[in-house]
């Protein structure tokens, strides 16, 4: 077996107890909480009579002890049935499913402009190190990390939607427009403009800070000296030797943040109203929607464990020395 | 607070457009006969339908255009509009009517459940007439003031046979009413559509469409608002702050008109299983301790008065303002207090109390701080104990884990559909919106017993008053303060909050300046 395959499945293998053990404590944690889901529901129409709540109760299996519901939940889970929503009315998968997709494109677009904005300023202000332009960078930085992300959201909204009016204040498409094709793509980029930025600038500064200093670090060793005295031009010297080592700590960073970055979302999520997997964490915490909520701890925790599989490959191929 | 559309003008009515409305949270449900709940009925009540519906004059039939009870109180009937047909082009009858009845709003719906206990059978004459047969008397006006909240059929053809509960129609609406259901798409939006074939004739409705979003964040709404992304947000679906600023902004009318059949109090509840706040003169002392001026102005900003007990002014014939009343006055609060056998210590202070205010937003919120600060000048320390909504509502109604607690409590219509439930003892531990208190009172069970099968409209208002007198003497829960919800609107909407409950009614008159 060639040990990339050999990796894969020692990594997934060891995997599977983890995420049992997310499953089991976060069902367990749930429940702590004071409240069910009827007790949400009752709460939003207005209140109910008591045989009415009981029969709920009954309907939805919360009428059975802790270790009775968890086991059927793990049951359930084996076949891969993630249950039924009691607040959205659908199988968890299909709410999950239509969620997912605005999350990733918006998580995605966030990283990949922090990723690459940061690393390139880092390494330009690394580069410059203590000028005018590395304190206005760095300071930059500062702020925008500073800032909380409700605030800056809420500032870009009135900047860009109230006052300019440019761009929409929320939601993922133009609702009463039905545009199909392109122009609907167009459309949802247009509504995740501010969202991504938002969601970005945030996580920029980390990225730069990171990446300055290990420019900074690299940029005094020994290797790279021998290289300038072999004679490689600037750019070859920035691109092929600093930066593909400086790089080995932000791409750690990277990993980790795609498992913190699901927690910004759900502020950013909320106050833009995007319809992503953020928002419904909020919500299913909110109506007590178990299911929901362990379909996305489920979900999270698998995309999780993808990302640093996919890390540590990435790792492997940015130094040769580190074995899988 | 001008809110209604000048009627002076004697503008045009432009047809078509799509009216963009907020909503704060998601419904799961859209079915009005399932779920007796205001966030449903803002959005069903333009695809489904009442029998009768309220406006500013009194009652107005629907899709009943008659009622009647026989003196006995035994039956009422219901002659049914002619040539009404369902979204799916069946017509509408009284097996609708019937079944609707006897398989959801007696057994599935919430208050309906109580107000329907002793609902016998529905019997259908002729398709157009609808007897509902009672094993003990129902009185006429409390039927009919339910009606607009507890009387929504369904079709009869789509639900019958089905596991109710899981019928898919109760996410896809099919109803009589002005607007068709179009998409509901979960996390984002619900779109409606005009009904081609509307009962009311071919003019009706006048819009296009109706889209509800679902913003939850209340800044944001309110940017959406400001950028005329929507057009309407109700029951106080922005923060105060921003509702002040944007009911300044010519462009928006601001104000509680539309929203009188919604009126809540803010109360004051108090656990009477504790011996402190079993005393009645503390439960005075406290009352007496509320400025309730200052509240009203500083916490609603004027849009409120004080309350007079569990019927609101809005009660029509069951409202008295004959009650016992309790003025600010912090000396005799504190004469009280010292009387009742609780000096003050050391620090000033006489007992601490665990307040639960209830997360019903900024209001709630706002009154509790507000109960916790006058507390502590007649010398109680208050403890704050904030939750979200299930756990406020197992801490306060299940395991009575509270001194006081605050709320609001919203009147429908009538007394005995939800408002005496709270002040009837035995009601077991868990059921929201009832007794929380431990208050066990004969004379008040006796009150709300033969209130609720009284059939002469006057001697009912005067055992409505009685209890009215009652509960503002023995004060288990302050009704301090009434007000109504707030909305918010965009001028270009016309004919906008010209009914009490505007916000579920159908809007077939609503139409768009633009």
């Amino acid at each position: 077996m060639p040990p990339i395959l050999l990796f894969l499945f020692r990594r997934i293998l060891q995997a599977l107890p983890v995420v049992l053990l997310i499953i089991v404590s976060s069902f367990l944690l749930i429940k702590l909480a004071p409240g069910d889901t009827v007790d949400a529901l009752v709460g939003d129409m207005g209140g109910a009579d008591p045989n009415f709540v009981a029969r709920l109760r009954q309907e939805y299996g919360l009428d059975q002890p802790v270790w009775v519901q968890l086991w059927r939940y793990l049951v359930k889970l084996s076949q891969f049935d993630l249950g039924w929503s009691y607040v959205y009315e659908q199988s968890v998968t299909q709410v999950l499913l239509s969620r997912l997709w605005v999350t990733l494109l918006l998580m995605v677009g966030s990283l990949s402009a922090a990723f690459v904005f940061g690393v390139a300023l880092g390494a330009f202000a690394a580069r410059r190190a203590y000028s005018l332009t590395d304190n206005v960078i760095s300071t930059l930085g500062l702020v925008f990390y500073a800032m909380p992300s409700f605030f800056l959201s809420l500032l870009m909204i009135l900047l860009f939607s109230v006052k300019l009016g440019w761009l929409p204040v929320g939601g993922i498409k133009d609702i009463g427009a039905f545009h199909t094709g392109w122009r609907l793509w167009l459309d949802i980029a247009t509504h995740l403009v501010m969202p991504t930025l938002a969601l970005s600038l945030i996580y920029l500064a980390f990225y730069m800070r990171l990446m300055r200093t290990s420019v900074l670090e690299v940029m005094d060793l020994d290797f790279v000296r021998t290289a300038r005295a072999k004679g490689a031009s600037g750019s070859r010297l920035m691109f092929h030797h600093i930066m593909r080592n400086a790089l080995l700590p932000v791409v750690t960073l990277l990993g980790l943040q795609f498992s913190t970055m699901l927690g910004g979302s759900v502020v950013i999520e909320t106050i833009f109203s995007l319809p992503g997997l953020g928002q419904l964490a909020y919500t299913s915490v909110v109506k007590r929607d178990l299911n929901t909520l362990m379909g996305i701890i489920f979900l999270c925790s698998i995309i999780v464990v993808v990302v640093n599989i996919l890390t540590d490959l990435i790792y492997a191929w940015l130094d040769p020395r580190i074995e899988l | 607070m001008a809110a209604l559309a000048p009627p002076a003008m004697s503008q045009e009515v432009k047809r078509g457009g799509t009216a963009f409305v907020h909503m704060n949270a998601e419904q799961g449900v859209l079915n009005p006969a399932l779920r007796a709940s205001t966030g449903v009925y803002q959005i069903t009540g333009k695809f489904m339908e009442p029998l009768i519906d309220k406006t500013y004059d009194g009652y107005e039939g629907v899709l009943a255009t008659e009622w009647s009870a026989s003196p006995d109180g035994l039956a009422i009937t219901f002659k049914l509009r002619d040539g009404v047909r369902w979204h799916d082009g069946q017509p509408f009858s009284c097996d609708d009517v019937a079944f609707s009845a006897m398989e959801l709003w007696k057994p599935l719906l919430n208050y309906s459940s109580t107000l329907q206990a002793n609902l016998e059978s529905v019997d259908c004459p002729d398709p157009l007439t609808a007897v509902f047969n009672y094993s003990k008397p129902m009185p006429l006006e409390l039927l009919v003031a339910a009606m607009p909240d507890l009387g929504h059929p369904v079709p009869k053809h789509l639900y019958e046979g089905t596991d109710i509960l899981k019928n898919p129609h109760n996410q896809a609406p099919v109803g009589t009413g002005p607007f068709k259901f179009q998409e509901y798409e979960r996390g984002q939006y619900i779109i409606g559509v005009r009904n081609e074939d509307y009962w009311r004739g071919p003019e009706y409705p006048y819009l296009d469409r109706v889209i509800w979003r679902f913003i939850p964040d209340k800044a944001a709404a309110a940017a959406a608002l400001e950028a005329g992304e929507l057009q309407e947000s109700g029951f106080i679906g922005i923060s105060m702050a921003d509702m002040d600023r944007l009911g300044q902004d010519p462009r928006f009318d601001m104000g509680s008109e539309g929203f009188e059949n919604n009126v809540a109090h803010s109360t004051v509840e108090f656990n009477l299983r504790n011996p402190i706040l079993a005393d009645l003169r503390v439960r005075q002392a406290i009352y007496h301790a509320l400025d309730l001026d200052f509240a009203i102005r500083n916490i609603m900003r004027g849009h409120a008065k004080p309350g007079r007990g569990p019927v609101p002014s809005v009660g029509d014939a069951n409202y008295t303002d004959d009650v016992q009343t309790y003025a600010y006055d912090v000396e005799k609060a504190k004469a009280l207090l010292d009387e009742a056998g609780y000096p003050a210590g050391a620090n000033g202070m006489r007992f601490k109390l665990r307040h639960r205010p209830a997360p019903w937003g900024e209001y709630t919120q706002l009154w509790g701080e507000y109960f916790a600060q006058a507390m502590k000048e007649v010398g109680i320390e208050v403890e704050l104990l904030t939750n979200d909504a299930p756990g406020f509502l197992n801490g306060v109604y299940r395991d009575h884990d509270f001194d006081t607690a605050n709320g609001w409590h919203q009147f429908r219509s009538d007394p005995a559909v939800s408002t005496t439930v709270w002040l009837r003892s035995g009601a077991p531990a868990g059921t929201a919106w009832s007794n929380q208190f431990g208050y066990e009172s004969a004379e008040m069970d006796k009150l709300i017993d033969d209130a609720a099968i009284e059939l002469d409209p006057a001697k009912r208002a005067d055992l409505y008053h009685q209890i009215q007198q009652l509960a503002m003497k023995d004060l288990p829960v302050i009704f301090a303060i009434e007000h109504p919800f707030l909305g918010i609107t965009n001028k270009k909407l016309m004919n906008h909050h010209n009914t009490p409950r505007w916000d579920s009614s159908s809007w077939y008159d609503l139409w768009l300046d633009e």
